[in-house]
């Protein structure tokens, strides 16, 4: 035990990134069904509304965010439910560290699998809907800054519905608004970027919400876990 | 007074659909809210209410059983010709 | 100083307190709305632009102000909750919830219905249409989040939290008019020194204002009373309650 309590903070946050990130290169299918999912629905919009071009160039900040948001709701799931069902989210919570750093470690292993690869794959798909050349840059730095927030956001929602049954639905109809900001900025960015006009505005207000949620999520989740694990 | 005629007022100046739909549908959530609010309260003490009731219930059979299983107990007693001795069902 | 407020976050006392307070309640209510009702249908003048059709403005902008002071209201509560442990402020975030979510959607509804003669058409994507869509989205996640669990005490804390989360949502609601700047007219009762419309329309809608709020309050306390119920019903003063007033 005395060893645990010199587990300095810094430590025990690789530890619990390292822990995570291994756990998740074990269920793969955790970290490419998402993935896939992101692909097909992008691919779904113009067999839905028709191949011409300018059309999809139009929407295609929206459709690609939206499949964002969607894709990391399905994958928020195994942030913590897993850990809930044997029982180590609890030895987690009755650690001497601040539940603050586990779960920030928790989350960014979270992103790390999860919205990291989304936005890779990103720039693929907007070839695809004929994205506006100049956009590119817009789209890769909004789903950087974004897609923490969306992390960081959702992870409330799963701390509040881990401790129930049918938490799923529940878990989207909790989150969902919560994301409506950050999706109204990004695309909003994107578009302007495609008139060629400066974007920095939006840009700015999705680093604000980054930084905010950065800062104020862990505890909103450190909370959340405390009511649904007792 | 704003209007000439009751007809002038129904009409509202030709937008008598928009006033009266706004109006009209706030009127009636309102009107449900405070319905459901009243209905809620009492149901949750008739709830409360018919659980006590059960509890009541519940009690008077115990202390039947206590009872009968006093007499029982008081029957064998006599037979046996021991001191009476019998377990209480406290409730 | 704060002692006197001691005895009201027991249940029991706050419970027969606003018993005493709902039929005094209802008289405002009624004659505030009364008043309210028939000077801003009857007596108010018409706007020379708009005509009769701003008469909708007389319940949208009070269910609009209430909606998010409701919130704001909930969100308080729940962080009194949490922070304390004070299970009177938890009851009344409970209670908050469902009245807020009409209120909101009410205000859209109104605003629908003052837009389509006005704007054309029945929605727009505004800013705060937007907002206030999402708000009436985040109470009825705050709902659905309540009726999850079975126990109320946790339920409560769960609501109280993700309340607190939406609570961010608001200033986004009150700022967005400057940052987005589309089609929805500026706030119309912006500042209380100098309103931007005439003193005729100005008192009437005080007191549409008065009286929605004094109608919601009302409601509030009702519902309020009713969570206090749900959640002591295993204590002997709500036995006696209820066996004095035999219901069944």
């Amino acid at each position: 035990m005395k060893t645990d309590h010199n587990l300095s903070y810094k430590s025990a946050f690789s530890l619990i990134i390292k822990r995570d990130l291994t756990i998740a290169f074990r269920h793969r299918d955790d970290i490419i069904n998402p993935l896939l999912f992101f692909i097909i629905v992008v691919t779904l919009f113009p067999l839905g509304i028709g191949p011409e071009s300018t059309t999809l160039a139009r929407i295609a900040p929206g459709i690609i965010w939206v499949a964002a948001l969607l894709s990391t709701l399905l994958s928020l799931d195994r942030l913590f439910k897993s850990d809930h069902e044997d029982g180590s989210l609890e030895q987690m919570m009755l650690s001497p560290h601040p539940i603050f750093i586990l779960v920030l470690a928790k989350i960014i292993a979270h992103w790390l699998v999860t919205g990291l690869p989304l936005i890779f794959i990103a720039p693929l798909l907007a070839v695809l809907l004929h994205l506006n050349e100049n956009s590119y840059g817009a789209l890769m730095l909004t789903l950087l800054l974004g897609t923490p927030v969306l992390s960081l956001l959702g992870a409330i929602g799963v701390a509040l519905t881990v401790g129930i049954k049918k938490g799923g639905v529940l878990l989207s109809l909790l989150v969902l608004p919560l994301y409506i900001p950050i999706l109204i900025f990004a695309t909003s960015a994107i578009d302007t970027a495609a008139m060629n006009l400066p974007y920095s505005g939006q840009l700015a207000i999705i680093a604000a919400l980054f930084f905010g949620s950065l800062t104020l999520a862990p505890f909103a989740v450190s909370a959340a876990l405390k009511v649904s694990t007792n | 007074m704003q209007f000439d005629s009751i007809s002038a007022f129904f009409d509202m100046g030709g937008y008598a659909f928009f006033v009266w739909l706004s109006y009209g549908v706030s009127a009636f959530l309102l009107a449900a809210l405070i319905y459901s609010s009243h209905s809620n309260h009492k149901k949750v003490k008739q709830k409360i209410a018919l659980r006590l009731q059960r509890e009541k219930k519940l009690r008077k059979a115990a202390q039947q059983n206590s009872v009968q299983a006093e007499q029982a107990d008081s029957n064998t007693a006599v037979l046996q010709n021991l001191p009476k001795n019998s377990n209480k069902v406290v409730s | 100083m704060w002692k006197w407020l001691h005895p009201y976050a027991n249940p029991e006392v706050s419970y027969h307190f606003i018993g005493k307070l709902l039929p005094w309640l209802a008289k405002i209510t009624m004659t505030l709305l009364a008043i309210g009702m028939v000077w801003a249908l009857v007596f108010a003048p018409a706007d020379y632009q708009q005509g009769d059709s701003f008469r909708i403005f007389y319940i949208h902008v009070p269910t609009a102000i209430l909606s998010m002071s409701i919130y704001l209201a909930m969100a308080s509560a729940a962080f009194c909750s949490l922070v304390w442990q004070f299970r009177l402020a938890d009851a009344s975030a409970a209670a908050m919830a469902p009245v807020g979510a009409v209120i909101t959607a009410i205000a859209l509804f109104t605003g629908a219905a003052w837009g389509k003669p006005m704007w054309g058409t029945w929605w727009i994507w505004d800013a705060r249409l937007t907002s206030e869509l999402v708000l009436l989205f985040l109470y009825l996640g705050v709902i659905a989040l309540h009726n999850a669990f079975e126990d109320k005490n946790l339920a409560g804390k769960a609501a109280g939290i993700l309340s607190l989360v939406g609570v961010v949502n608001i200033p986004i609601i009150k700022y967005s008019v400057e940052w987005w700047n589309t089609l929805h007219q500026g706030a119309t009762v912006s500042k209380m020194s100098a309103p931007s419309m005439s003193m005729e329309m100005f008192w009437p809608f005080v007191i549409c204002f008065l009286a929605i709020a004094m109608l919601v309050t009302f409601v509030i306390s009702i519902r309020f009373r009713t969570e206090i119920l749900a959640r002591n019903s295993m204590r002997p003063w709500v036995r006696e309650l209820i066996t004095a007033e035999g219901i069944k």
